[in-house]
């Protein structure tokens, strides 16, 4: 198998920022936040209205193949983080990908989920 | 465009489309061991991301008895837990340094808690990190990272050094050891449902 070091990323650093997005601001942060999973929409989902950017294209492909969070994407493709959130926000516009945000935190919520987060720990490694 | 090379399967997250995706910060001062701690106990080679910040802050930088941190840009590294079928826990390396606020606040939002880890030889470096947490309001446990030579401490005196209520649980962890660190998260957690409930 291979491993995000051999994926063709040395281009970034190379293209300013505000030219892979271009010239996009920063989207809504609520829904692109660092855990929010991504994944790739099915084809009857997308509206093609233009070419996707070769980065667009390396994000589709990468979450293709199941979920990732917006944080691991940036990871793996390396681009800083508010590049990877505004062409998501792009992709998400045409259909491409479908996003899941973490549920709003509530005291309620929060008590089950801790519960599972505690019982899951002591799972693996009690 | 060539194709690119697909990630291993295991890269990504089991049964996304019904996860809940958390996050827990691991926080503490330059170089005290965040990075260390989350390669302990991830399940994916931790990643790395990273924001273009201002360079302004190179200079001041304290290098003071760390070597080899040369680092000019911001990154934070996280790792991933898969917990269960419904919980899938990200674990969050946030650097303290207080001019990136911005980071902290995208980091902060919505994250259940926070795992503060402490060098009892630089004590007073880590004021700064708890601060900002409870600036943002978020429950935390302080894990004091137990470097080969480092000095006993005493829980009282570092409690009063750090100026924690007294139900802020305090344990000793070697950031390299997963079950070390484990249990450390462990605390946090009973921790945070006590707050919780």
């Amino acid at each position: 198998m291979t491993t995000p070091d051999e994926q063709p990323s040395e281009a970034p650093p190379l293209v300013r920022p505000y030219v892979i997005t271009k010239g996009r601001g920063l989207p809504d942060d609520e829904q692109l936040s660092l855990i929010t999973l991504v994944t790739a929409a099915d084809d009857e989902q997308r509206r093609p209205t233009r070419r996707l950017t070769p980065e667009e294209q390396g994000l589709l492909e990468l979450c293709a193949a199941g979920y990732l969070t917006v944080a691991e994407l940036a990871g793996h493709t390396r681009l800083p983080l508010g590049v990877v959130r505004i062409l998501l926000s792009g992709l998400t516009e045409g259909g491409f990908v479908i996003v899941r945000p973490p549920v709003e935190r509530a005291s309620l919520v929060d008590a089950r989920i801790l519960e599972e987060v505690l019982n899951g720990l002591q799972a693996k490694f009690g | 465009m060539d194709s690119r090379p697909s990630l291993d399967e295991r890269a990504y997250v089991r049964g996304g489309e019904t996860q809940t995706a958390v996050k827990i910060l691991v926080v503490g001062h330059f170089a005290v061991g965040k990075t260390t701690f989350i390669g302990s106990i991830s399940e994916i080679t931790p990643l790395s991301t990273e924001e273009r910040m201002t360079r302004a802050g190179e200079a001041v930088d304290d290098l003071k008895g760390v070597k080899g941190k040369t680092t000019t840009t911001v990154a934070m590294d996280f790792g991933r837990l898969t917990l269960s079928d419904r919980v899938v826990l990200y674990l969050f390396g946030t650097p303290g340094q207080l001019r990136f606020v911005q980071m902290w606040e995208d980091m902060a939002r919505g994250a259940l808690g926070a795992l503060v880890l402490v060098d009892p030889d630089r004590l007073a470096d880590s004021f700064a990190v708890i601060d900002l947490i409870e600036q943002y309001g978020l429950d935390y446990a302080i894990a004091v990272n137990r470097f080969d030579g480092t000095p006993v401490y005493e829980e009282a005196a570092l409690r009063d050094a750090l100026d924690l209520l007294d139900d802020t649980p305090v344990v000793t962890c070697d950031a390299r050891d997963e079950k070390s660190s484990a249990d450390a998260l462990i605390t946090l957690v009973r921790h945070l449902l006590d707050r919780a409930n």
